[in-house]
């Protein structure tokens, strides 16, 4: 499916990516966990895990809408790769199958809810034609107002819409179920916590005994990474301005971890879905998806992101910008750096943290992206040009910050 | 807490270049040798006058250095069980396929292309010589006479001066770290100023680091042949092969001096003054130094009070937020942003809570930006090749030899500080939230999926579209390079074997 290591042919005879047209990203990856004898430090044996194919993808609109697309045009590259697992002869429903074995993430990020693939591309295409615009006409332009510059561009993204040569469609109206649904989820979560707040204070205390005292005990596991195994790694990144990640460990043993986890992940989630500024996770901005899962069962999960520049940077980032988010999620992770109160010190400890988290690094054998060249960054302003012209009444300061853009 | 065992800095064990740029020795030679016999290396390696870092009056008129790859190490016969303790970038070398994506080394900068240092045939050790004019030959000579012949082959010559103007015609060497030798300064949790100030282990192995931790290095078991080093600070029961030693980068940029004021002379339409205002808007300093943005009234710390270091050096781009002064592409913004851990400096606790959890300031460039101090590099950087005025330059080029820069830059940590700022500053075609451009003068003007153009340069007009110059020739294009440690002299004994 590749052109070349780490580079997908997105018209591929399996699975043609590219001809999904509300498909953000999308990965095939093997969960080769290298790491499942970690739970020895607890004096625990290896469990023995079955070896796992996911396939992720991140898609505007309805899942089932997408799977019944999808099904529909890849069916035989699907059926191939599929039957390599468990349980998946040439009788079975493709549909019914990957309906029946899909995982839900505990917690997802996405960038900007709502921005779909059509709307990047359109908005891409706009920044390119406003560019070509201005540096041919940058000789008239250069004396003008800012206001008159707005006017003359606005004007311009009219005629090209009506030439034909520029779409701007207007965002699809939210369907009334999802707005519903997220408005219970937004209630209904706050409401559950409050209803168990009685137990939660009550138990509390108990909570942080156990857990600082985990946290003092629990053994770090970060050997300096095979340089075979790293090298590897390394051949599948950087060959766009975006990179993907996917990594996998065990949980620490016991119920706390377990619950810890799963009430970060939650609240992650929460706050990702309502609360979060579009663009933003934490501090990051390079963050295009991220997914947080368990791998069949409770023992073991998984991270896929989507994130631009390299891999060296984004751990960085990570320690520089959202240590506490990363420590609270990853911490309870078998090997993890010692934390401090769950969200403290932890991934601080750069050289243990970088050497844990490469070890836990998987290959990602196929990754597909729509947008070859564009960070999250650009997609974001390209949205503000496009608001910009859309918008015939800015302030002064607005158009000014506006051209600034361009 | 963590606590600060006072270690005092052995200056005796730390090579001279770690601590001095030899600005009075301003001839330089460099040695890229392969180890032709070990016994005669060791023997060589053992006896060679590597330089201190000691202080003493009046100060050396020559100076010798040494560096060693990790194929060098293993020619050496260093076991690999030692090797595996220095960082992967530095075992695995500059010429990794994935890093040439990295690091920008592709098109004409690809490896295939070098004069030294490819694939294959890199060089084991770096032997540098240093000195003023009237003692260097001698310097040399007397270095490699007898057993240097038996113990190497040379695999490249490369002379270097010392010139505090770089080949294109600029002021260079201005913004170096100070580094913070006597320890006092408490790494701080955030820092909310840019100071000029890095931590020791920025710079040598075996110190904390700007994260406050002791910097990641070999350590070895106490045996008969590392009985000569130290004890680790963190590990007393270990021997510590990195302490007073550090990494060493080295790329030779070949800088084409005519096609730079060609360029911009033609850009500019002939005009010799506009010229020479875009190319400082490439570098972001006129060609004395001045930056173009303003000195600042308030001091920074660790840049001296004195009116010349004031003049180039005491500013940050804080009073540009547009980059309408100096353009964000500049190259002086791009290798050294001067910001510090916030975008901002955010009052108070709350404040700076909601910062952390994404609800900062909407503008577009908002936090965009890693915090430069763990980015910093110590540069000791030489030219080469015959000198070529600005104005000479825009006559057509006659055959002549090269010109260019010895690039080289001294960091404890070669993916967190050399690295990054060529990959995530230099190279990246998407730095500061700009597309199109890379670094004006280093960029080497390739296209990246889904963006067929990197050779813009965008200056930011006031209130206005900015000015865009397109199609930027690559100006500076890389010879060669390597990845080096640089040991302290205890850790030279050991790897020659002399315990």
């Amino acid at each position: 499916m590749n052109a070349s290591p780490g580079i997908v042919d997105p018209h591929n005879a399996l699975v043609p990516f590219g001809r999904f047209a509300t498909l953000h990203f999308a990965r095939f990856v093997i969960f080769a966990d290298q790491t499942t004898e970690d739970i020895g430090v607890y004096g625990l044996p290896a469990r023995e895990y079955s070896l796992y194919l996911a396939f992720l993808g991140d898609v505007d609109g309805s899942e089932t809408a997408f799977l019944r697309w999808l099904v529909g045009a890849a069916s035989d590259g699907l059926r191939k790769l599929f039957s390599c697992c468990e349980g998946f002869g040439p009788d079975s429903n493709l549909s019914d199958w990957m309906r029946q074995h899909r995982a839900r993430p505990v917690a997802n990020y996405v960038n900007t809810r709502g921005r779909t693939v059509r709307q990047i591309h359109e908005e891409a295409v706009l920044r390119k034609l406003l560019e070509s615009y201005t540096a041919t006409t940058s000789g008239q332009l250069q004396g003008q107002s800012p206001r008159a510059i707005h006017d003359t561009l606005r004007k311009f993204a009219r005629d090209e819409v009506s030439a034909g040569r520029l779409d701007l469609t207007a965002a699809a109206r939210t369907p009334p179920m999802w707005w519903i649904r997220n408005m219970l989820h937004l209630i209904g979560m706050p409401l559950l916590l409050l209803l168990a707040s009685p137990f939660l204070i009550a138990i509390l205390p108990f909570y942080l005994i156990v857990l600082r005292y985990k946290e003092k005990t629990d053994p770090v596991v970060a050997p300096t990474v095979d340089q075979n195994y790293s090298d590897d790694l390394a051949l599948l990144e950087d060959h766009d301005v975006t990179n993907q990640f996917s990594a996998i460990g065990s949980l620490k043993p016991g119920i706390v971890r377990l619950l810890t986890i799963y009430g970060v992940l939650l609240a992650i989630d929460y706050a990702a879905r309502h609360i979060a500024r579009p663009g933003r996770l934490g501090r990051i901005r390079t963050i295009h998806f991220a997914h947080w899962s368990f791998v069949a069962g409770s023992q073991r999960m998984m991270f896929c992101s989507n994130y631009d520049g390299s891999v060296d940077s984004y751990m960085d980032d990570f320690i520089n910008k959202t240590a506490f988010g990363l420590n609270a999620s990853f911490g309870n992770g078998i090997g993890y750096p010692t934390t401090n109160w769950l969200i403290k010190d932890g991934c601080k400890d750069e050289r243990n943290y970088k050497e844990y988290l490469r070890r836990h690094t998987i290959p990602t054998q196929v990754w597909y992206k729509a947008y070859p060249g564009l960070t999250a960054v650009d997609l974001e302003r390209n949205t503000r040009i496009r608001q910009g012209i859309e918008s015939p009444a800015m302030s002064d300061q607005q158009v000014r910050e506006w051209l600034a853009l361009l | 807490m963590t606590t600060r065992a006072p270690s005092e800095v052995d200056y005796a064990d730390i090579q001279g270049l770690v601590r001095f740029g030899y600005k009075r020795m301003t001839k330089a030679r460099y040695e890229l040798l392969r180890v032709k016999s070990v016994a005669a290396a060791r023997s060589w390696l053992l006896s060679a006058p590597v330089s201190s870092a000691v202080a003493v009056e009046p100060p050396p008129r020559t100076a010798l250095h040494i560096a060693f790859t990790a194929p060098g190490l293993r020619a050496l016969g260093i076991s690999e069980s030692v090797i595996e303790g220095f960082s992967h970038e530095f075992r695995a070398g500059m010429t990794t396929e994935y890093r040439a994506r990295q690091l920008g080394d592709v098109g004409n900068n690809a490896h295939e292309y070098w004069q030294w240092g490819g694939p294959g045939h890199g060089p084991h050790l770096l032997v540098m010589f240093f000195g003023e004019p009237s003692e260097f030959d001698a310097h040399v000579k007397s270095a490699t006479d007898g057993t240097w012949r038996e113990a190497f082959d040379v695999v490249h010559s490369l002379s270097a001066d010392l010139d505090a103007i770089e080949p294109f015609g600029f002021a260079d060497g201005i913004s170096q770290p100070e580094i913070d030798w006597t320890q006092q300064r408490q790494t701080p949790t955030t820092q909310l100023d840019y100071t000029n100030v890095t931590a020791l282990g920025e710079v040598l192995l075996g110190y904390r680091n700007e994260y406050g931790k002791i910097t990641d290095r070999p350590l070895l078991g106490p045996d008969a042949a590392s009985a000569g080093l130290p004890a680790a600070q963190d590990a007393p029961d270990k021997k510590d092969l990195g302490r007073n030693g550090t990494y060493l980068v080295m790329r030779q940029l070949q800088q084409d001096v005519r096609k730079f004021w060609q360029f911009v002379h033609e850009q500019a339409d002939g005009d010799s003054a506009k010229a020479e205002k875009l190319a400082a808007a490439m570098v972001g300093r006129e060609r004395d130094g001045k930056p173009l943005v303003p000195a600042q009234s308030e001091p920074i710390i660790g840049i001296e009070s004195k009116p010349e270091p004031v003049r180039v050096n005491q500013f940050t781009f804080d009073s540009d937020t547009s980059g309408v002064r100096c353009p964000f592409g500049s190259h002086i913004r791009r290798v050294n942003p001067r910001n510090f851990d916030f975008s901002e400096r955010p009052a108070g606790l709350l404040k700076k809570l909601l910062v952390a959890l994404g609800f900062g300031p909407k503008y577009f460039r908002y936090d965009l930006m890693s915090s430069v101090r763990f980015h910093r590099i110590l540069r000791r950087g030489r030219k080469y090749g015959p000198p070529l005025t600005p104005e000479e330059a825009l006559a057509p080029p006659p055959n002549e030899p090269e010109r260019g820069l010895h690039f080289m830059c001294l960091n404890a940590s070669i993916s967190r500080q050399f690295e990054f700022v060529q990959n995530a500053w230099i190279v990246n075609s998407k730095f500061s939230g700009m597309t199109g451009e890379s670094d004006p003068l280093l960029g080497n003007r390739e296209p990246i999926p889904g963006c067929p153009v990197t050779s813009d340069f965008n200056m930011p007009q006031e209130g206005g579209l900015r000015r865009r110059v397109s199609g930027l020739p690559q100006f500076v294009t890389v010879r060669g390079g390597a990845y080096y440690f640089l040991p302290s002299l205890r850790a030279l004994r050991y790897l020659a074997g002399g315990a």
